[in-house]
């Protein structure tokens, strides 16, 4: 199929950045506004691309190798150039700290800053499976889902609900957070927003963990059976990191940290 | 008559007669639009995506129909979501479809829309460069548009987010719609989208987009 043979060039040929390079260059050809969502070598800025915790095929079957090195190398490498663009010549602020006002700061800051964030939490909160599976909610943790959704089978069907296509819709994200109040909500964002931001909620959530449902993060494998993706999703959650996520949190209502 | 059929078959009589769309069959093949866009994407586009669009507004009206009947506003007003977005989802592939044809079919539009074009716009060319950089600057899923404004008699640009359909979200009338949700190009093009909206201009079908505005004007 034609995109497979796409996806061996890149691999196979050194000097990928290049190849890169001269289809941009034909891209600004055709308009200034395609440049933006090219995805270029590093541009330096206060923001980076962290690399992946593991290999590109560690999360198969569940998610599988081109769509990992796609969504880390091209998505994930385009917010992070952006957000450098769109942050060129400010005081450096840590990555956490930009999403609170990401919406006032403009759609710059807002679609990349977001992007940039929401993806380092995701590679970090991932695991290949076989030690996936040896991982659970802490007690602490377990707590509050037994509190807020009666068990982890309820939150896994309630996170399928809002995970679904009719629910958020075209591109966005899935999360679980703790409200103002320290208990568990299930939330849906759209596009690269997050429950950090001031306004896309009715108050500022804490992610603990989140699934991106835009389509580009399951096509190659799932196409269109998003339900699908989403429930084989949990065979490479790493609650060790959750519930990390989980201490932070509740401990300082301020957002995860992440690489990058 | 229908009180002398058994139940079952009554029931999916009537359910028949009250489930509105249906998938439209595409006026090429899966392959006719390659190597523009893929026989793949074409296939799956139509057979998954639309399709869904199309179960899943029927779902909707058919329980829009039974709140609307025993007038429960609150079932309705919960059920409207679900018909914008299934209902969106299936108007905009239906238009969308019809809007494309072959490389080998396609060919610059001529009479009045060509004027218009040219009148609003300056030239083809500055059109497609500006509905280009519009439509691929889309946050997210949603659509690029050439629409007609019937208020000021022209053609503008305009993008909607999700499947929110140009006519009823903006008042224009479509001319020309390109799908930029991540489905419509994600195997061929990967997160390029800039290298698939200037591609796609090679199987727009102007003869169809000439018709509409005909229509429309």
């Amino acid at each position: 199929m034609k995109f497979t043979l796409a996806l061996l060039l890149p691999l196979a040929v050194d000097g990928y950045n290049v190849q890169k390079a001269a289809s941009r260059r034909d891209l600004l050809k055709k308009g200034a506004a395609a440049a933006i969502t090219v995805a270029a070598p590093g541009v330096a800025g206060a923001y980076d691309l962290p690399d992946l915790p593991y290999a590109f095929d560690a999360l198969e079957p569940w998610i599988d190798a081109p769509t990992m090195k796609i969504h880390h190398d091209m998505h994930h490498q385009t917010y992070v150039t952006n957000v450098n663009k769109a942050t060129e010549g400010k005081p450096a602020v840590d990555i956490v700290a930009l999403q609170t006002d990401a919406l006032a700061a403009g759609p710059g800051v807002r679609n990349s800053g977001g992007g940039h964030y929401n993806h380092a939490f995701f590679w970090d909160e991932m695991t290949p499976a076989d030690k996936a599976s040896k991982t659970k909610p802490s007690s602490s943790l377990q707590a509050k889902i037994d509190a807020a959704f009666g068990s982890t089978e309820g939150m896994k069907e309630k996170f399928a609900a809002a995970a679904a296509p009719g629910a958020v819709f075209g591109s966005g994200w899935c999360w679980v957070v703790v409200n103002g109040k320290d208990e568990l909500e299930i939330v849906g964002t759209p596009n690269q927003d997050n429950p950090l931001m001031k306004g896309v909620k009715d108050e500022i959530k804490y992610p603990i963990l989140g699934l991106d449902v835009w389509e580009h993060a399951y096509y190659l494998k799932y196409q269109n059976r998003r339900p699908e993706y989403v429930g084989n999703w949990w065979n490479v959650l790493n609650w060790d990191k959750v519930n990390e996520n989980f201490d932070y949190v509740m401990k300082n209502h301020a957002g995860v940290p992440v690489r990058g | 008559m229908i009180r002398s059929l058994s139940r079952p078959v009554a029931r999916a009589l009537q359910k028949r007669a009250m489930s509105g769309a249906s998938l439209p069959a595409l006026p090429y093949a899966y392959d006719a639009l390659e190597p523009t866009i893929s026989s793949t994407i074409m296939e799956i586009h139509h057979t998954k995506h639309h399709q869904t669009y199309v179960t899943n507004l029927n779902a909707a009206l058919e329980k829009a129909e039974a709140a609307s009947k025993s007038g429960d506003a609150s079932a309705l007003i919960a059920l409207a979501p679900a018909i914008k977005f299934n209902g969106g989802g299936h108007i905009n592939h239906t238009l969308f479809w019809e809007n494309l044809c072959p490389a080998s079919e396609s060919s610059p539009p001529t009479g009045a829309l060509a004027a218009a074009i040219e009148a609003d716009f300056g030239s083809f060319d500055a059109m497609k460069s500006q509905m280009s950089a519009q439509t691929v600057a889309v946050q997210g899923s949603g659509w690029g548009w050439l629409g007609y404004n019937p208020s000021s008699g022209s053609l503008e640009i305009a993008t909607c987010s999700n499947q929110d359909p140009l006519a009823a979200t903006t008042g224009l009338v479509p001319i020309v719609g390109i799908d930029v949700w991540e489905h419509a190009y994600y195997l061929d093009y990967k997160n390029v989208r800039p290298d698939y909206v200037g591609a796609i201009w090679d199987v727009i079908d102007w003869k169809c987009a000439e018709r509409r505005f005909e229509a429309a004007k």
